[in-house]
């Protein structure tokens, strides 16, 4: 069975001053499937991703998203086919408001009608829970909260494909669970790209893991094939 | 009541007073008032780009006298009337903020306010370089006869406050239409986090270049206007300490809200005159008033108003 | 005068010009390289030294040489305690923010300029250089056999000189400061990882404080040397700062040895450009090209491009 390839990527390669950070990855992404991105710090996954939706340039390689070649374009062209991303360390717009965040989101990727921007910030801030507090300050949420925000403006675009780099990370336990709700419901409009650390996360939400090490692709495979790989087991989980 | 709805009324109200002010104050004040409606149109200019873009420009001075000599010399040298001349200084205004725009954009931060303040310095030793056609620092003035627009002699102070009064008014109602759009908004976005409007899909290199080259034009419009109704062009209108002034009115006044360029000019303008009574060293208080605003009041007085009392202010 | 001479007394008088910038850029660099701060104020520390020259020389009232030496060693120190308590005062307060430190030190810019307005007075001042012999210089020919001539016009003044070999002097003291000193390793600590600097124990706002002194005491040295032969004025500033700005640019923000090295590269080539081009031209040139350096090669023409 052929699967309809959203995002293709060929001997993507990034190195620092010498250092391979990534070193010729290849890259397969089919459409409506939930794909973590693991392996242990400094593998280059960050590296990675920044790559694919055009934050860093690449050294060497293609990239191509629905057919079409995209190596070199600018992030934001690439957002505008259909990307959203979340950053690892979190970015939201401190001094405007909820409302504000999510609204400039939707309106880049809905066009400027004011009730329909309206329609689907009020909507997408329901679904992460932030719903009560529009008017507030980003500023002024916890950290969890500000993660979720972020994750709000990822929806808010209606992303083809939806990039998030440890989305998880600082969560409390009941928002880490209702991330995982969040992100099953997604459904098949919606490809997802997840780098995590929470092994749970990662086992529970994921159609397909590819794990990198050293800026490699150490395994690919379902979830199952994963946890029992030795390589895997012996570079990243420890002795599982 | 809504937020943008409270701004246009408060718009509304402003352009009300100073209708109202004409009426109500002596001739001294009609005339300050008049010169400080268009210098504030120069610092809504200004603000566009620093107060909402979030970029600080060290060059604006080159926009300014790019419509003042647009306009200046198109009638001192090529005879033209008001209204073609006007356009004229437009277009230089529009020309000049374009390329240095493209140009300077590609620096950040630092770079970029030593960049716009090294093109000023090159436009303004232009100035001085051309003194054949410009008149370098002594300047040229419009004679009397050629100020008239319309049918409305444009030196009469009646007619002169209300040209003034026109052009703030229609900057005014733009920037306060603009700043709600998708693209002010967009605007505001890269002031607050560059990178995230970026990865938002925001194509924020073209943004700012319209945002300076918008800047550039209002700059210029101030420029052209100053020199049609004050009949004068100079090359200190080019040096550096015009394009340190807009700075500071914004400053002052508050950055990144509508109204706080009228504020801080007006405030602005009526220290150095009071001071320059005192003292012929009356720019002490330019300097005074930079540091204390840096150490106690970065975001002016409307912006003091905004997070103190009125969080609607635009 | 005949070119070959024109040209070396223009290169003399572009040596002096580089020595004076060398030191007043190398003041500048040092503040952005250890601080990462603009100081749009460093061209009125430079004018205040010239000033604090002439009160010295002025008030002492003795031989020019004793006022000129008193002036060596009181006007930097002055002008630097006053810097450095500025920098305590506004912008160690401001969290030395580049936006924020770029505004303060227009407003000090303003405030010292005005104030010496108020005090020192609109008029520009001379102060007698402590020695001025005139020198001539030789000048081969080959007309008739090898002999030297003596071109009328064609010399200098020993204490011209004296400026070049005394601007080398400083140049030198400040390597030696900071490479061989104890105070000049924690300068050098403090600029490449503040935060390391500081968890190390060492004290970044003292530093900071010393380091915005010492650049301000550097600009008001390069002043007291030129101020016999340049003569002080309020307004005098505006100049130093611009080239100032080139100088560093041109070097590499922060690199300080590329500072001296553009100060000597712009100083000899502004002394000979405007042999040719009028001195408007010549700096509208010098203007644009450092405004494009910064666009297209922001780690200056002699700096190496960080990865």
């Amino acid at each position: 069975m052929a699967a309809v390839m959203l995002l293709e990527a060929a001997g993507l390669s990034k190195s620092f001053g010498g250092l391979d950070a990534v070193c010729a990855v290849d890259f397969k992404l089919p459409q409506g499937q939930i794909r973590a991105l693991i392996g242990p710090n400094g593998a280059g996954k960050s590296t990675f991703v920044g790559m694919l939706c055009g934050r860093i340039p690449a050294s060497k390689g293609e990239i191509s998203f629905e057919g079409q070649r995209i190596t070199g374009w600018p992030a934001h062209r690439r957002i505008r086919l259909g990307m959203a991303y979340t950053f690892q360390i979190t970015s939201v717009f401190g001094a405007l408001s909820l409302f504000e965040n999510v609204a400039l989101a939707a309106r880049r990727a809905h066009g400027g009608k004011a009730a329909k921007v309206d329609g689907i910030t009020k909507e997408v801030l329901e679904r992460v829970g932030l719903a009560d507090r529009l008017q507030q300050q980003a500023r002024d949420l916890s950290y969890g909260h500000q993660r979720l925000l972020e994750i709000a403006m990822g929806l808010a675009q209606t992303p083809r494909l939806f990039i998030l780099d440890e989305p998880t990370q600082g969560l409390a336990e009941n928002e880490v669970e209702s991330f995982k709700t969040l992100i099953r419901t997604l459904g098949q409009d919606t490809t997802v790209l997840l780098i995590e650390h929470n092994m749970d996360v990662v086992m529970e939400t994921a159609d397909y893991i590819t794990v990198l090490d050293q800026g490699r692709t150490l395994a690919e495979g379902p979830p199952e094939a994963i946890r029992q790989n030795d390589a895997v087991q012996a570079a990243y989980l420890g002795t599982g | 009541m809504s937020s943008a709805r409270s701004a246009h009324i408060l718009h509304l109200g402003v352009l009300g007073l100073l209708f109202a002010a004409f009426f109500l104050l002596p001739a001294y004040h009609q005339g300050n008032l008049a010169r400080i409606l268009v210098l504030a149109v120069y610092a809504m200019g200004y603000n566009l780009l620093f107060g909402y873009t979030g970029l600080l420009s060290l060059g604006h001075a080159v926009f300014f006298a790019a419509g003042m000599y647009g306009l200046g010399l198109a009638m001192h040298l090529g005879g033209a009337t008001p209204a073609p001349a006007f356009l004229a200084g437009m277009i230089a205004a529009l020309l000049v903020a374009g390329v240095i725009g493209s140009l300077a954009l590609r620096t950040v931060g630092v770079a970029f306010m030593i960049v716009t303040l090294m093109f000023a310095q090159a436009g303004y030793l232009t100035i001085l370089y051309f003194g054949t056609y410009t008149r370098g620092d002594e300047g040229f003035v419009i004679p009397q006869t050629a100020r008239a627009l319309w049918g409305f002699d444009l030196t009469d102070p009646t007619n002169r406050y209300f040209a003034a009064l026109i052009l703030f008014a229609v900057v005014l109602l733009f920037i306060g239409w603009l700043v709600n759009t998708s693209f002010g908004r967009s605007l505001i976005a890269i002031r607050e986090n560059e990178e995230r409007a970026r990865m938002l899909g925001y194509d924020v290199q073209r943004a700012k270049w319209i945002a300076v080259t918008l800047s550039g034009l209002l700059s210029g419009m101030s420029g052209a206007a100053y020199a049609l109704l004050f009949g004068y062009a100079g090359a200190t209108f080019a040096s550096v300490q015009y394009s340190i002034l807009p700075l500071l009115w914004v400053l002052l006044g508050g950055a990144g809200t509508t109204i706080g360029p009228l504020v801080g000019t007006i405030f602005m303008f009526y220290l150095i005159d009071f001071a320059s009574e005192v003292t012929s060293a009356y720019m002490l208080v330019a300097g005074v008033a930079f540091v204390l605003l840096t150490l106690f009041a970065p975001t002016g007085i409307a912006g003091e108003l905004r997070r103190r009392a009125l969080p609607w202010l635009p | 005068m005949d070119l070959g001479p024109y040209l070396l007394l223009a290169s003399l008088e572009g040596a002096i010009t580089a020595s004076i910038l060398a030191l007043t850029a190398v003041g500048l660099s040092l503040v952005f390289g250890v601080m990462r701060v603009v100081n749009v104020a460093h061209g009125e520390f430079f004018m205040l030294g010239a000033v604090a020259s002439w009160f010295v020389a002025t008030y002492l009232g003795t031989h020019p040489a004793i006022g000129f030496i008193a002036a060596l060693l009181i006007a930097p120190l002055l002008v630097g305690a006053l810097a450095a308590t500025a920098d305590w005062l506004v912008l160690r307060r401001i969290n030395y923010d580049p936006e924020r430190t770029i505004v303060a030190t227009i407003g000090l810019l303003y405030i010292l300029q005005q104030g010496t307005l108020m005090t020192f007075g609109p008029d520009a001042r001379p102060v007698e250089p402590p020695f001025n012999q005139r020198l001539a210089i030789p000048w081969p020919s080959f007309e008739g056999g090898f002999h030297l001539t003596w071109p009328w016009g064609l010399g200098t003044t020993s204490y011209k000189l004296f400026i070049i070999a005394a601007a080398i002097t400083i140049l030198f003291g400040l390597w030696v400061l900071m490479s061989r000193t104890k105070i000049g390793l924690i300068m050098r600590a403090t600029q490449l990882d503040r935060d390391m600097a500081q968890a190390f124990g060492i004290p970044v706002e003292r530093v900071y404080a010393l380091v915005f002194g010492l650049g301000a005491g550097l600009a008001a040295l390069a002043a007291v040397l030129i101020v016999p032969v340049q003569q002080a004025h309020y307004l005098m500033g505006g100049d130093p700062l611009l080239l100032s700005f080139i100088v560093v640019i041109i070097g590499g923000l922060g690199s300080l040895p590329g500072t001296v090295i553009a100060a000597v590269l712009i100083g000899l080539s502004d002394g000979i450009i405007s042999v040719f081009f009028s001195p408007t031209l010549a700096k509208i040139l010098a203007t644009l090209l450092v405004a494009l350096v910064l666009v297209f090669r922001p780690q200056g023409l002699l700096g190496k491009r960080i990865a």
